[in-house]
């Protein structure tokens, strides 16, 4: 597997997360996903974006374009250096947040990419990573 | 003097005030500053004795380190007021600091004509001059940037305001087309503004269409169902239209659940659900107009 291209971008307030959904929709145009991909990668873009945002106090994006074989793929990484996530099963169920919003953002994305990876310690920090193939 | 660790940069300014001036126009000029059509000569020259004035007197003071002190407060309302006109004007953030930029040759020839034959006072008198000037042309850039900033948060006020029009479709019958990203803030303004239509025109069906809406992740589906729910408890049906096919699996895929909504692809059939529930029906004429 190669990555090709990579970006990072810093991720701190609700305004970038609009910039994290326009230039991941960029990255999956350009890359040549179909719509219906397109629209799952910038969603689950969007909740990563915005639980780092809300729950981790803010971090960096990045973006690789990577290609293995003849099959593209987009990978984003999210990294912050917030509080860490103690049960990382439980925050994998449906339904259950610690804030106010649906509790279906981690899942959900999960649902949305091929790949999922997440990596966390408390008071460290969390790590995720979501890959779309095509 | 420097000798004694004084700098003589405030006598240089107060003895060689014409002079500098004389040159410091001159360098405006060879500078390439874009004025012609914006400022005039008499303008532009009574700018700078101010601004050299002023300076000369904050620099009476001996601090040449800390802009922000208060014996610089008319200094830098001077350096701001230049800095707004000239925004509006269209000058570049360049041509801004280039007004202050500029002063340093004049200033640097003085000096070296005072310390020509002592060359580390005039190496430590550069050094200030240098350090001063520079503070005081980065401030024109932040109030270039703050201006700008400002501009941009007074146009983001104005797109929520805009973008949130509660439209009557029929009587009864209303219709919300929401654009672009359904951040909080907006969401709070597209709320309220529904509720008091609801209200006003006692109307029995809304239609939330969200074709403007490019990404539906958790908050904005949140939001909706907030929406939906604070109408309901108003006793007015919504509908949501506009879902578009892609935007259909990505919510099946996060998981949220919208089937206690009414659901439609097109506003078009959402406004049928709608007229149809009012008790309207719609027919075509047989008869020729």
């Amino acid at each position: 597997m190669a990555v090709q291209k990579d970006e990072v971008m810093s991720v701190t307030s609700s305004a970038d997360i609009v910039l994290v959904r326009q230039i991941v929709r960029k990255w999956s145009v350009e890359l040549g996903f179909s719509l219906i991909d397109q629209t799952k990668i910038v969603t689950a873009a969007s909740e990563l974006a915005r639980n780092m945002v809300d729950y981790g106090g803010g971090g960096k994006l990045r973006l690789e374009a990577l290609s293995e074989g003849i099959r593209r793929g987009l990978r984003l990484t999210f990294e912050d250096t917030g509080p860490g996530i103690p049960d990382i099963d439980l925050a994998l169920k449906d339904g259950y947040t610690t804030g106010n919003g649906l509790g279906l953002g981690l899942s959900g994305s999960k649902r949305l990419m091929n790949e999922f990876e997440i990596y966390s310690r408390v008071g460290e920090g969390t790590r995720i990573a979501i890959t779309k193939w095509r | 003097m420097s000798l004694n660790g004084k700098t003589t940069i405030p006598e240089i300014l107060k003895k060689y005030q014409a002079e500098l001036l004389t040159d410091w126009l001159k360098e405006q000029a060879a500078a390439g500053i874009r004025r012609d059509n914006f400022i005039k000569e008499t303008e532009l020259r009574q700018q700078c004795s101010e601004f050299l004035s002023l300076l000369t007197n904050a620099t009476q003071s001996g601090n040449l380190s800390d802009i922000f002190a208060p014996e610089w407060s008319q200094v830098r309302e001077m350096l701001t007021s230049i800095s707004n006109s000239r925004t509006r004007q269209g000058f570049t953030p360049r041509d801004i600091a280039l007004f202050v930029f500029s002063f340093k040759r004049p200033l640097f020839d003085h000096l070296r004509k005072e310390f020509a034959h002592n060359g580390e006072v005039l190496a430590d008198e550069i050094w200030s001059a240098t350090d001063l000037l520079d503070k005081l042309g980065l401030l024109t850039t932040e109030i270039y940037q703050k201006n700008r900033e400002e501009l941009i948060a007074r146009q983001q006020e104005e797109m929520l305001e805009l973008s949130t029009p509660v439209v009557k479709l029929w009587e009864g019958i209303l219709a919300l087309p929401l654009i672009g990203t359904l951040d909080s803030a907006r969401t709070q303004i597209v709320m309220e503004s529904l509720l008091q239509m609801i209200v006003e025109t006692s109307s029995q069906v809304v239609i939330i269409d969200i074709t403007g809406v490019p990404t539906v992740d958790t908050l904005v589906a949140q939001h909706l169902l907030k929406t939906v729910a604070a109408a309901r408890l108003m006793g007015t049906d919504c509908i949501i239209s506009g879902i578009r096919p892609q935007i259909a699996q990505t919510i099946v895929h996060l998981g949220v659940d919208l089937s206690d909504v009414t659901t439609k692809a097109k506003l078009g059939d959402a406004f049928l659900v709608a007229l149809s529930r009012s008790g309207f029906k719609i027919s075509r004429s047989e008869g020729e107009f």
